[in-house]
């Protein structure tokens, strides 16, 4: 397929599962990592990619699911220390093109983009989201002067 | 010297216990309320409840001020980030982690920080005992910083019968003296290592035991 990518898919749960099935469903090459074999559960019957049970933090278990291979690694762990140390080894060691992590801490974020690194932070996106639907569509129609 | 210590358990308190006894002044951040409570009563520390990982609780434990910082906890991408967030956004001047799993200290050294693996130590401990059975005296000097070995070169070593200009030795590694039949020799790059010499070994802990292998039988 066109435009199809190798993705790694760091973290099975909620946001990694749904994020992993959409990438495959769209023609990509896809491998999933969790150290939590049941997680895998959600990934859906059409899903395609590959699973790798382990701890992403080690080595070994990046080397099993290629991941100097990847075009794209997606850190979507619960724990952004986690995130924070894949996402860096994907792009120092692995030398991956793209890597993004999730990352919970809005306080973090300084940091982490001080290492050069892309996060995500679900909070900030939603208070955002929010702040928009509050503020700049006026539901009732009510002016503010 | 300011030390600020990130983990818990047994090596976090008799390592502080050293630090404090040598007169340092040790701040602990632990993330178990149980074990802060304790360690606040059995040593003369700053006990700082919290996620070392948070740049708040780093600050409160003195970081802008601190001149080393130890991240021993037993998970790695915990150690790696708070080391990070110590020399990036404090500028500690000395950091360490703690690899638990030996292959990731190749990954910290990568990612700009400095490690250690118990498990690497303990093994390399364990390869040197060969090497004791050869050495006549071992005295670690300026704090355990330099350590000044005794040893008696066997017959089949590496360094055996070569010019001291041409041994190879590992770096920060110095032939101090060598005895050869009672008599001290202050040497020189055209001595030679015979078997059977007494050296006098300088060495740095981290090069001791691949400095002491070129003293010992290559057949062990």
């Amino acid at each position: 397929m066109r435009g199809s990518r190798f993705i790694v898919v760091v973290g099975c749960g909620r946001l990694g599962s749904s994020l992993a099935n959409q990438l495959s469903r769209a023609g990509h090459a896809v491998v999933v990592i969790d150290w939590d074999e049941s997680t895998f559960g959600s990934l859906s019957q059409d899903f395609s990619g590959f699973r790798v049970n382990g701890d992403a933090t080690h080595l070994a278990v990046l080397k099993e699911s290629k991941l100097g291979k990847a075009d794209i690694l997606i850190a979507t762990t619960h724990e952004d220390n986690v995130n924070v140390m894949v996402a860096q080894v994907a792009r120092e060691i692995f030398q991956v093109p793209h890597v993004l992590a999730r990352v919970f801490d809005p306080k973090r974020e300084e940091v982490y983009s001080r290492l050069g690194i892309d996060t995500i932070c679900p909070t900030t996106v939603a208070t955002g989201m929010f702040l928009d639907a509050a503020l700049k569509k006026p539901a009732d129609g009510r002016e503010n002067s | 010297m300011r030390v600020i210590i990130v983990g818990g358990g047994k090596t976090l308190y008799f390592l502080c216990r050293s630090f404090t006894a040598k007169g340092h002044h040790v701040s602990i951040i632990s993330p178990d309320r149980e074990e802060c409570v304790q360690l606040a009563r059995q040593l003369p520390a700053t006990v700082i409840h919290g996620d070392g990982s948070d740049s708040g609780i780093l600050k409160e434990a003195g970081s802008l001020d601190a001149d080393a910082l130890l991240a021993i906890t037993q998970n790695d991408h915990d150690n790696l980030v708070i080391c990070q967030l110590g020399s990036l956004k404090f500028g500690i001047p000395k950091i360490l982690a703690l690899a638990n799993d030996p292959d990731n200290t190749e990954v910290f050294e990568k990612l700009g920080v400095a490690s250690f693996s118990t498990a690497n130590i303990v093994g390399s401990l364990i390869e040197q005992r060969a090497a004791m059975e050869q050495i006549t005296n071992l005295l670690p000097v300026s704090d355990g910083r330099v350590i000044v070995t005794e040893i008696l070169v066997a017959e089949n070593s590496p360094i055996t019968g070569r010019l001291l200009k041409d041994a190879d030795l590992p770096g920060n590694a110095l032939i101090a003296v060598i005895v050869r039949d009672n008599k001290p020799i202050i040497p020189s790059g055209t001595d030679h290592v015979l078997a059977g010499d007494r050296i006098v070994l300088i060495t740095l802990p981290e090069n001791h035991g691949p400095t002491l292998k070129m003293f010992t039988d290559e057949t062990d």
